[in-house]
């Protein structure tokens, strides 16, 4: 591949990179801030903390949102914490140590300077938060609390009881309606954007459609900023809330927006098994529970037979006879280790039969040794809403005493499955955050960048802010400096009237397939697709079966698709079928990626590429770079791949190991 | 474990705000108890769907209890009569029986008019936290987090007050349609933290001010608020919010 | 003036206003026990409230206090009615949490109106209000003959009935109004929100009851005495009413013995 791809690095020493870059970047002065406008696509962390700190800049700032409200993105379900490196518990924690840990979490894939600078400013976003009244948990002597989480050795998780998402998003909802009071930030809730315009190679606008009334509205700006999450709601099933969609991120993507590394999509370890066809949505459990509960499936093969039966519970089974194979296999961090690595453990011992539920696909996360350790007053103080909410759902309560065993008190076990979670893929992006179209930014999980392969728990929160609060406002200034000689567009402008057409045809192609099935029904079947070949385990030959039957959910959704009612007024049928139309893209696409990065690393497992032990292999020597898909002009076009190589000077790349 | 239930579904259909309404009623067969009642709807809308009939439209995101987004009044309850006090997507089936007539209203309430079916009009909560929901601080270096210290106990009852998803259900339940336990959870988590003090006087005033505009009614103790709330805020707030605003025009 | 203008300025007004009219009830209930111990005691009372200045004063204050929080019912209940907006919820299922007065407080309050009326009708238009126009005989007793009209009143069984109709609408108007009026006034918090609830229903109960109590007595007590005993008490009465001169007291002690027999206290009288 001819094409280079400039990520934009400032020179140094990682360390000062940032600061370096800060020092002499271009900025754009308060009289002309207030002539140049910025579209913010998405309230959620990133994009209520950009639009936000934009607007108390000067810019002016149109946000976007399909909720009724800012604050219902999806950061809001974010529940164990927000990472930074303060080291307020005195455990050796620095700036240094939180990069090295974001990185070796990531396995390696994630761009050295880019997550040294996340470190950096994680100390910032507490102080900032803490300024505005997020009420973080606190110890008795008044100073902030802290908790540790999976792939670390430190204490470094700030949290507000088990709603961290939700008060770190309603703080930046705040930063964002102080904001639209003082007249700087105009919000357009209920608006989905459509389109991205471009003119002379600039991003300059969106049309988007107003979701209550169904018409199409043009919005002009100097440059234009998505922060619309991830793609996980490609394979159906998963933790993100049922709105979550990647459609802005593919019409990027579709105008010339490489999309990189698609294949790395997380699976969290700890979420509430499926229990039924009819399933909409996965619940997921605070990974915070692995600081307290125990995972372990049954020794005998038998007794998970005998569990899968319903003719035992998890209770049952004595001490002896519990196998808990993350302790067993990795003693340093033990229930601890990182997101794919329990996730793919759990999978291995379901897979080998020892799965505890009816399904079979389900291990056993308890309790009881943290309660007869602890005490159940302490645990449920710490746990208590998460238990309720499994009891609500499942009907069964994990601070129950169940049975006594030879004098040992068993409580009943709470049930948990991996499932899709979070995606560490997404818009490529220097290191300023623009994408590879002038002009377009994307932040938050939207964009591919800082967690490599993997992301640790309480990480996703961190970057989210990071990006919208202390990154992107800087960086965006050295694109804008050179762009306050140009007016504001009009929207009456021809590519305006072309982006609304090509929406419009769009919306009356599907509204006129006048087909049998319904949208959902389509999206289960990719769903399914998804998880089966493209999920947890891959090969290629899975991978190839999966893109063949992608092609087919394509042409049922081409052909059978039926959309009733009409595309005026609100219609919530043609909206889930606009954003389908771009999830089966998007599981293409990370098909594509897991088909070429024949190694295995963080979130992306190929079974051919193991070691002995069933550990994820990685392939420095072939795969050390950043995959970049680039839009062919159709949907039916294989994407072509150029590749960012990877540069670390400051770590020394290593195979991962949590088992010392 | 659970068994299959069958019941009369009544639900709301209106198009638009100035439309009358009416219920549609349909009966559903063998749902498993399993199922979340947001599934159950998304089984109506499949069914509706395939029988080219617009599906019923109603709020729902996270599915998680969390986003605040669902609101639906299931049998004279706002979110329905859920174990712990949580939202529609946190109650399943299996807390009705066989044989049931279950109806599902939108939030009526003056302040939030209905868009379609059950999904109503809440950007007057939006309009209220802009009025002065925050505290004024600017992107950039504020001090040390730790430099501000807060007694556990100060910030555990600020974390409750900010516990507030913005749902709803209060105004719903509130025969007064009233947003006094939405305002005062907000008012009240700012007015307990030592950040939020400077500003505390003028954020009482600015949000009443504006929740008055909007035409959310007044409050009259009634606590149905509270008994409904998914995230338990209790009228405590109110009787705070109503501290800070007396003093504060008082002080005038 | 933000006590007309915002909502929470509106409850004050409520709250402000209700609280003063349960410190005069207290007033009220407390001079009425004097009429179960001594006749002349409490026609003294009556005396000195009568058609001077300063109990002139502080009833038109009273007025003016119930006016004020009757006009403010009506006005924040006619906003609350429309804040809920036109359509009606189908079904509905009461919290348990939630008292039946607080959601019934205007029905109460009408009640307690009504209530009010009939009484002004029984004593006050016979009393200060026939001072007032310089007729003391208005109501057929001296005017401020209290304890008579109390006999009077009671004597009557409808009355009484009426009377405790009102005082039971006062005790569910009172327990809700009490931890409400310091709710509003932002007295109140997750303690005090009981503690104002305990003592809110207590107060109010012996409140209720000291009223309750003069109602029972003149209508039971009061009846039974003329019969087994007519001689004292209607001596007593006889002796209120027309200070012991027998001879022109005749037609107003049969009024005021009411119940009793007429041939007994007639007996009593001459």
């Amino acid at each position: 591949m001819t094409k280079i791809i400039d990520s934009k690095i400032p020179e140094g020493p990682v360390a000062e990179k940032w600061t370096n870059y800060k020092a002499h970047q271009k900025l754009v002065n308060p009289a002309n801030k207030r002539r140049l406008d910025i579209i913010v696509v998405g309230t959620g962390l990133a994009g209520a903390s950009a639009a936000a700190s934009l607007g108390e800049m000067g810019f002016r700032v149109f946000n976007f949102c399909i909720q009724d409200s800012p604050r219902r993105a999806h950061s809001i379900a974010a529940q164990g914490g927000i990472n930074a490196a303060k080291n307020y518990q005195n455990d050796g924690d620095s700036v240094y140590r939180l990069f090295y840990d974001t990185v070796k979490g990531g396995d390696y894939r994630a761009r050295e300077a880019n997550v040294y600078r996340l470190a950096e400013v994680s100390n910032n976003i507490i102080d900032q938060c803490v300024a505005q009244g997020v009420p973080f948990a606190r110890e008795y002597g008044g100073m902030l609390a802290n908790r540790s989480f999976g792939g670390a050795q430190v204490s470094r998780t700030f949290y507000a009881k088990g709603q961290t998402g939700q008060q770190l998003l309603l703080g930046a909802y705040s930063a964002l309606s102080c904001q639209v009071n003082a007249g700087t930030v105009k919000l357009y809730t209920r608006y989905e954007m459509m389109e991205l315009v471009i003119i002379d190679g600039r991003a300059r606008g969106i049309i988007a459609r107003n979701l209550v009334t169904g018409k199409l509205e043009r919005f002009a700006a100097h440059a234009v900023v998505i922060a619309t999450g991830g793609y996980g709601n490609a394979y159906f099933l998963s933790t993100n809330a049922m709105g979550c969609n990647c459609s802005a991120a593919m019409q990027c993507y579709r105008k010339g927006a490489y999309f990189a590394n698609p294949a790395y999509v997380q699976i969290h370890p700890t979420c509430i098994p499926v229990h039924g066809d009819k399933q909409s949505k996965l619940t997921l459990m605070s990974e915070s529970l692995r600081n307290d509960g125990r995972i372990w499936v049954p020794k005998k093969e038998e007794d998970a037979k005998k569990l899968q039966a319903g003719q035992i519970k998890g209770s049952d089974i004595p001490e002896e006879d519990r196998d808990y194979y993350l302790e067993r296999r990795y003693p340093a961090f033990g229930n601890l280790v990182p997101r794919d690595v329990a996730s793919r453990a759990a999978k291995e011992r379901c897979d080998a039969g020892f799965g505890v539920n009816n399904t079979g696909l389900a291990v056993f996360l308890d309790f009881s040794e943290s309660i007869n350790r602890l005490g159940i007053d302490i645990v449920r103080q710490r746990y208590g809403n998460l238990f309720d909410m499994y009891e609500e759902i499942t009907d069964v309560n994990p601070g129950e005493l169940a049975k006594e065993i030879n004098g040992v008190k068993y409580y009943n076990p709470m049930m948990i499955y991996p499932a899709i979670h979070y995606t560490m893929g997404g818009i490529w992006v220097d290191y300023e955050l623009q994408t590879s179209i002038k002009g377009l930014f994307a932040i938050g999980e939207c964009n591919f960048s800082d967690h490599g392969a993997n992301r640790l728990g309480a990480s996703a929160l961190m970057q989210g802010l990071a990006d919208g609060y202390f990154v992107l406002p800087y960086t965006i200034q050295n694109y804008l400096a050179d762009q306050i000689t140009v007016p504001r567009f009009s929207i009456d402008l021809p590519e305006f009237a072309e982006a609304e057409k090509k929406v419009n045809d769009l919306i009356d192609h599907l509204m006129n397939i006048k087909g049998k099935k319904s949208v959902d029904s389509i999206h289960k079947e990719l769903g399914h697709i998804m998880w089966e070949y493209v999920g947890m385990g891959r090969t290629a030959e899975g991978l190839k079966t999966g893109l063949a039957k992608l092609k087919e959910v394509r042409k049922e959704f081409e052909t059978q698709l039926f959309i009733p009612g009409s595309k005026e007024g609100v219609n919530v049928e043609l909206e889930k079928a606009l954003r389908l139309n771009d999830f089966i893209t998007m599981g293409e696409l990370v098909a594509y990626d897991a088909l070429n990065r024949e190694e295995s690393c963080g979130g992306h497992f190929r079974e051919e590429y193991q070691t002995e032990e069933g550990e994820a292999k990685r392939d420095d020597e072939n795969f050390f770079y950043v995959a970049c898909w680039e839009y062919q002009g159709s949907d039916d076009k294989a994407p072509v791949l150029y590749k960012e190589p990877l540069v670390y000077e400051a770590i020394k790349v290593q195979t991962r190991n949590y088992k010392s | 474990m659970d068994k299959n239930i069958s019941f009369k579904l009544r639900y709301w259909r209106q198009n638009g705000p100035k439309d009358k309404g009416h219920f549609d009623e349909r009966e559903m067969k063998d749902i498993p108890g399993d199922t979340s009642f947001l599934e159950m709807l998304d089984i109506l809308n499949e069914e509706l769907v395939s029988e080219g009939k617009e599906p019923f439209v109603f709020d729902h995101d996270c599915r998680e209890g969390i986003c605040g987004m669902c609101s639906l009044y299931i049998n004279g309850t706002p979110h329905g009569k859920t174990a712990s006090g949580a939202t529609t997507c946190q109650l399943y089936m299996r807390r009705f029986k066989d044989g049931d007539v279950i109806t599902v209203e939108p939030w009526r309430s003056a302040g939030f008019p209905v868009i379609k079916d059950c999904m109503v009009d809440r950007t007057a909560f939006d309009k209220i936290i802009q009025a002065g929901g925050y505290v004024t601080v600017r992107t950039g270096q504020p001090q040390d987090a730790n430099a501000i210290l807060i007694p556990k106990q100060d910030a555990d009852e600020a974390m409750d007050c900010a516990s507030c998803i913005g749902c709803g259900a209060c105004v719903a339940a509130c025969k007064n349609g009233s947003a006094m336990l939405f305002v005062s959870s907000k008012v009240s988590q700012l007015a307990l933290l030592p950040q939020g003090r400077p500003e505390a006087a003028r954020r009482a005033k600015a949000m009443i001010a504006k929740m008055d505009e909007l035409g959310f009614g007044n409050c009259t103790n009634t606590r149905a608020c509270e008994a409904v709330c998914p995230k338990c805020e209790s009228i405590s707030n109110i009787a705070r919010l109503n501290r800070e605003f007396i003093k504060a025009k008082l002080a005038d | 003036m933000w006590l007309c203008d915002s909502s929470i300025g509106r409850k004050v007004v409520m709250s402000v206003t209700g609280i003063a009219l349960i410190l005069f009830l207290t007033f009220h209930a407390s001079m009425n026990l004097v009429a179960l111990f001594s006749a002349e005691g409490y026609n003294m009372i009556c005396e000195f409230l009568g058609a001077n200045w300063y109990a002139v004063a502080a009833t038109l204050g009273l007025a003016a206090l119930v006016a004020i929080h009757i006009i403010y019912a009506f006005w924040l209940t006619i906003q609350n009615y429309r804040a809920r907006g036109k359509d009606r919820y189908d079904v509905t299922d009461k919290p348990a949490k939630v008292e039946w007065a607080s959601q019934n407080m205007l029905v109460l309050g009408i009640i307690v109106v009504l209530g009010m009326i009939l009484h002004l009708w029984n004593f006050w238009y016979n009393m200060m209000f026939a001072e007032l126009i310089g007729d003391p005989t208005l109501g057929g007793l001296e005017a401020t003959n209290g304890y008579g009209y109390i006999v009077k009143t009671f004597s009557c069984p409808i009355y009484t009935g009426l009377y405790i109709i009102w005082l039971a609408a006062i005790w569910f108007h009172l327990t809700h109004g009490f931890w409400s009026a310091m709710q509003t006034l932002g007295w109140s918090g997750k303690v005090w929100f009981e503690r104002w609830r305990c003592i809110g229903n207590a107060y109010t109960t012996i409140l209720v009851l000291m009223f309750m109590a003069v109602a029972l007595y003149f209508s039971f007590c009061g009846g039974r005495l003329c019969d087994a005993a007519c001689d004292a008490p209607c001596e007593t009465v006889c002796n209120t009413v027309c200070n012991g001169d027998c001879s022109t007291c005749d037609a107003s002690c049969n009024a005021a013995c009411g119940g009793c027999e007429v041939s007994a206290c007639g007996a009593c009288c001459q």
